[in-house]
């Protein structure tokens, strides 16, 4: 009806909203971040202090939850979501606190769920080489969720510079980005991983290569295509006439106003990536036995897992991928669907 | 209260007429997660066969709300909350889906502002014109085509077999606007819904729909409502008109009377905030109406314009619910004013102070010659491509503290010349000159940072112009520190302050994103940003043709205060012959990427004129009754830029042609007066014996009126 949009009275502000501000959303995300990657990535590195950097995380993971629930308390689907990942999460950062066994020392093998053997109370059982199942599942999403949002990242680093630069400037520079980019995405997905990780070896920080290679022309393309949008806008031609670079038109001007779709999209593709490092090491390559993962539990327990009353074994970890991928796409529509209501 | 009065119909001589359309005491409401807002109050509306009636008002005031009730298009969340609305006696809000459908389309058609996204783009105008047939009088289609055809051809659509077979984008959008208008006629309607029908074409096609929607009426027997925010429009296709504001009719009456005595403080608002063609910058300059339109949840008591009145008293204009109160002496009309009796309705509004015009100073921008071309590739197969002439032969300039106007309908070049100014594009000929700094093929990475700091812009849309991500003070202080006004970040804080000052707005905006603001202040931060590093010279393109008129008003007078203050040059972007005749000191009418005719700005309105800029002049809507304009209706559509015709740019519509000349040489330059300057073959006698387009009715009462 109305074309022109009255100024709102501004609220007082309580806390927790004044936490969901990007900034300090950033700041808890970063504070949960860091010390997850130096643990996981960098543990050797750490020595001494290695069990002790993750406690600042955990604090950090919970207001994170509370914030971000209270900021998306309209769409019940985007809780839901954000209320499986942070489950996960928080058990990812918790791991090391946690009175659990040691994921690969076998202690009894075959135990059945929640059945007690030796005086130990299994809540998830043995595997077939008799580690416990629930140390194993949790020590996984630790490296499940590491190796899945850093390739993430990584990804949408590489494909938001290239996507804005073909986007924004245009000419030769948007031909030769979209040319590369089509010759990548004219791969299955599946056969570029094979090929990275076979060339390249098989290690965590290659899935990061191998991911971003399949997922940043994707990427690309979502933001060239918001940026010829956005480059059309009239504080975009005001920013030029006043002579701005065009890398900071890009990074401060442009990037800003189409982080919307890209939000979204990003946790929609947080799922693919979690099946496809998955699918990775149930495939065995990228990242080895026997540190526990979830891929990996999966095809260790393939074979097992056939006899009904074993198939735990292999039921836990597949719920577990589920529930985290279904938890980013859930937040995924829950986003959507609040960004398409105002 | 009861505003379906008896009335007399023209037409009726015998026997009660039913009125076609009656909106008795209509209100409707959304339902939003707010809450229940109010759209629609109290609206009463009784439309006779064949008359048209026009809903003016601005953005928010419910004038499309009443449309979409009409067709009973609410969607979801809109609900009729009280009153009904009578199509032929019958409420249609009682109505079941099955009959509203029957009577959708057959009795009442409506035609919406956008005609592009009107059509269907895969089907092409014919099957589409023959399918309401085919629908809603089960035709055969042989004769529903034939039927359509007709129809395009009493719309006077050039070569109908060509546009039967063609698909909506292949048309222009006046003829795209057309076949919306064939189609809504074609199954005869007794009611014809027009929402802003011409605000997305230019002037002269403006003008042909204008023209067409006054004869639909007398030719088919048609009633009309038309919505518009234009008064002008309303007077040259209405009978009657209703003013809205804040969801309520606050005045009615036949056209001609309600504009000549007008019974409204709104009304009067704005009729004093649109550029009359008795308005003068310096003399009687633009009064912007105080204040800003209440939020729909959020209306005063009594009198919704009451905050922003200037005849307000409290206690009886804010004590209960104003009723529409008849009009003494004037049968028809009614007016929601308590105090119609008391306001001394010929009092002119307060004169506002005086402003001497600025002598100009010295010549600031030169430009000789230039030219823009865009080389079109031709694909990849096509070989070598066409050129688009964008810009061709400018020669003009600007002095200092002076308004430039560059008039032109779209695709006439003029924004390709705001941007070979600002270095955005590079001339392909010619220079441009500011001061003793060469710009034309200077791209803005190489000027150097004063001459980036001379010129800068205002831009077009305020939803776009500033950057939704970040503050105000931001953006603002961003201009600051980049030209180096100020370094000190205390310093720079101030000047934001000093900033939003000069454009009246409050300093606490400086914290707001811009989402938080109005069209109108969004504007206003565009202007501070622009004059943030103290330029010497600002294009302002459109920059008030999306605001509300009374905002338009308020924000042109802040554009040329702040100019005149700081003797910047404006140039001044336009398609709005009526604003730029108020401001501009001197005018360059464009067409095609050419200057068709420059000069000062009262040489512009007087003869001779160029054939293009007579058509022009006729085509603007006057909202005054007695302004008479020569009627001058071009025919045909602006040719495309990239196959202009050989001669003459205009020698395609030019009423004056002359064939074998006109369509084959360039037009040579006559200068009536110096600095005067008109690109016509016609012969200085032909053009010197124009009469004016637009004269008085009655010259002696136009001194007495005052405002009005």
């Amino acid at each position: 009806m109305s074309a022109i949009a009255e100024p709102l009275p501004s609220p007082p502000v309580p806390v927790l909203a004044r936490l969901a501000r990007p900034r300090f959303a950033l700041a808890l995300l970063l504070l949960i971040w860091v010390p997850l990657v130096a643990y996981v990535m960098f543990g050797r590195e750490l020595g001494p202090y290695r069990s002790y950097v993750l406690i600042p995380a955990i604090p950090a993971a919970l207001l994170l939850y509370a914030v971000a629930a209270r900021t998306w308390r309209e769409s019940t689907i985007a809780v839901a979501g954000l209320t499986l990942v942070f489950f996960w999460i928080l058990l990812a950062v918790s791991a090391p606190y946690l009175p659990l066994l040691d994921p690969n020392k076998p202690v009894a093998p075959f135990v059945t769920p929640f059945t007690e053997r030796n005086g130990i109370f299994f809540w998830l059982g043995t595997d077939m080489r008799g580690r416990d199942l629930l140390a194993r599942t949790i020590w996984g999403c630790q490296r499940v969720l590491v190796w899945g949002i850093t390739a993430t990242a990584a990804a949408y680093l590489v494909g938001t510079m290239l996507g804005l630069i073909a986007g924004y400037r245009g000419g030769w520079r948007d031909e030769v980005v979209s040319f590369v980019g089509n010759v990548l995405l004219s791969f299955p997905v599946m056969v570029l991983f094979i090929l990275i990780l076979n060339y390249l070896g098989q290690s965590g920080f290659n899935i990061v290569i191998a991911v971003t290679f399949s997922s940043a022309p994707a990427i690309m393309r979502i933001v060239r295509g918001l940026a010829l949008d956005v480059k059309s806008r009239d504080y975009i031609h005001a920013a030029q006439v006043r002579g701005e670079r065009p890398l900071r038109i890009m990074l401060v001007e442009l990037l800003p106003n189409v982080r919307g779709p890209l939000i979204v999209d990003a946790c929609l593709r947080l799922g693919y990536t979690t099946v496809a490092i998955t699918t990775l090491t149930f495939l065995g390559l990228g990242l080895q036995p026997p540190d526990p993962d979830w891929g990996l539990m999966i095809k260790e327990a393939s074979t097992t897992a056939l006899v009904f009353k074993f198939s735990y074994m292999l039921v836990v970890p597949a719920l577990s991928v589920s529930s985290l991928i279904l938890g980013f796409n859930l937040m995924a529509d829950g986003l959507r669907e609040m960004s398409l209501r105002d | 209260m009861d505003q379906a009065l008896d009335r007399p119909h023209p037409s009726a001589e015998s026997g009660p007429i039913v009125p076609v359309l009656e909106c008795r005491n209509l209100s409707v409401s959304y339902y939003t997660r707010a809450g229940e807002v109010p759209a629609v109050t109290d609206f009463n509306l009784r439309l006779m066969p064949g008359e048209a009636h026009g809903l003016v008002g601005e953005s928010g005031c419910g004038k499309s709300t009443v449309a979409l009730a009409i067709m009973q298009y609410l969607g979801g969340n809109g609900r009729i909350v009280g009153g009904e609305i009578l199509f032929d006696g019958r409420d249609l809000a009682k109505m079941k889906a099955e009959d509203l459908r029957r009577i959708r389309g057959a009795e009442i058609a409506m035609v919406y502002q956008e005609p592009m996204a009107s059509l269907n783009p895969s089907m092409t105008v014919g099957a589409q014109l023959a399918e309401v047939l085919l629908y809603h009088d089960r035709l055969s289609r042989p004769t529903a085509l034939e039927r359509a055809r007709a129809m395009l051809e009493s719309v006077r659509v050039p070569d109908p077999d060509r546009i039967m077979a063609a698909y909506p984008h292949q048309i222009s959008g006046g003829q795209q606007q057309r076949v919306v208008i064939a189609m809504a006629l074609l199954s005869n309607p007794k009611l014809l819904v027009l929402d802003e029908p011409t605000t997305a074409l230019d002037v002269t096609i403006e003008a042909g729909i204008v023209e067409l929607i006054r004869e639909i009426g007398a030719a088919h027997g048609t009633s009309i409502i038309y919505i518009s925010h234009n008064l002008g429009l309303i007077l040259e296709t209405c009978d009657w008109v209703t003013v809205m504001y804040a969801g309520e009719a606050v005045e009615v009456g036949p056209v001609g009377e309600l504009f000549d005595a007008i019974r409204h403080p709104y009304t009067r608002g704005l009729f004093a905030s649109i550029p009359l063609p008795s308005a003068d910058k310096i003399s009687r300059p633009l009064v912007p109406i105080p204040g800003q339109l209440p939020l729909p949840y959020d209306r005063p008591r009594g009198c919704n314009f009451g905050p922003r009145c200037e005849f307000f008293i409290a206690g009886s204009c804010d004590s209960g619910p104003i009723p529409m109160l008849p009009v003494w002496n004037a049968e028809h009309r009614r007016s929601r004013c308590i105090r119609i009796d008391e306001i001394d309705w010929e009092r002119p509004p307060a004169p506002p102070a005086l402003q001497a015009a600025p002598p100009p100073g010295d010549i600031l921008l030169k430009v000789e010659d230039l030219s823009k071309h865009y080389e079109l590739e031709g694909g990849f197969l096509a070989g070598g491509g066409r050129t688009v002439k964008a810009n061709e032969s400018l020669t003009f300039d600007a002095r200092e503290a002076e308004t430039v106007a560059i008039v032109g309908e779209s695709g006439c070049g003029k924004s390709t010349f705001a941007k070979v100014l600002t270095g955005l594009e590079t001339a392909t000929d010619g220079s441009i000159r500011l001061g003793d700094v060469e710009l034309g093929a200077v791209p803005i990475e190489k000027r150097d940072a004063r001459t980036v700091a001379a010129l800068q812009m205002v831009f077009q849309n305020p939803f776009d112009t500033l950057n939704p991500s970040h503050s105000v003070g931001s953006q603002i202080a961003r201009v600051i520190r980049k030209f180096g006004v100020e370094r000190d970040e205390a310093k720079v804080r101030q000047r934001v302050d000093a900033l939003l000052d000069m454009v009246k707005l409050p300093r606490a905006f400086a914290r707001r994103k811009p989402r938080q603001l109005s069209g109108g202040q969004k504007q206003r931060v565009g202007i501070a940003r622009a004059f943030a590093g103290n330029p010497r010279m600002v294009i302002a393109d459109e920059p008030v043709s999306a605001l509300d008129v009374s905002v338009q008003a308020a924000v042109t007078e802040l554009l040329m205060d702040i100019q005149r203050e700081h003797r910047t040059t404006l140039i001044f972007i336009s398609h709005d012959l009526s604003i730029v005749r108020y401001l501009a000191d001197r005018i360059l009418v464009m067409y095609l990427g050419r200057i068709m005719e420059q000069g000062r700005t009262e040489e512009i309105f007087a003869p001779p004129y160029h054939p293009y800029t007579e058509a022009l002049l006729s085509a603007v809507p006057v909202a005054d009754t007695r302004i008479e304009k020569r009627k001058v209706v071009l025919s045909g559509d602006l040719p495309s830029p990239s196959d202009p015709p050989a001669g003459c740019p205009f020698s395609t519509r030019c009423p004056y042609a002359i064939p074998g000349t006109c369509d084959v040489v360039p037009p040579p330059v006559f200068e009536p007066s110096p600095g005067h300057r008109i690109l016509c073959h016609l012969a200085p006698e032909t053009l010197m014996a124009m009469k004016p387009v637009m004269s008085e009715r009655e010259p002696e009462t136009r001194a007495a009126s005052g405002s009005s």
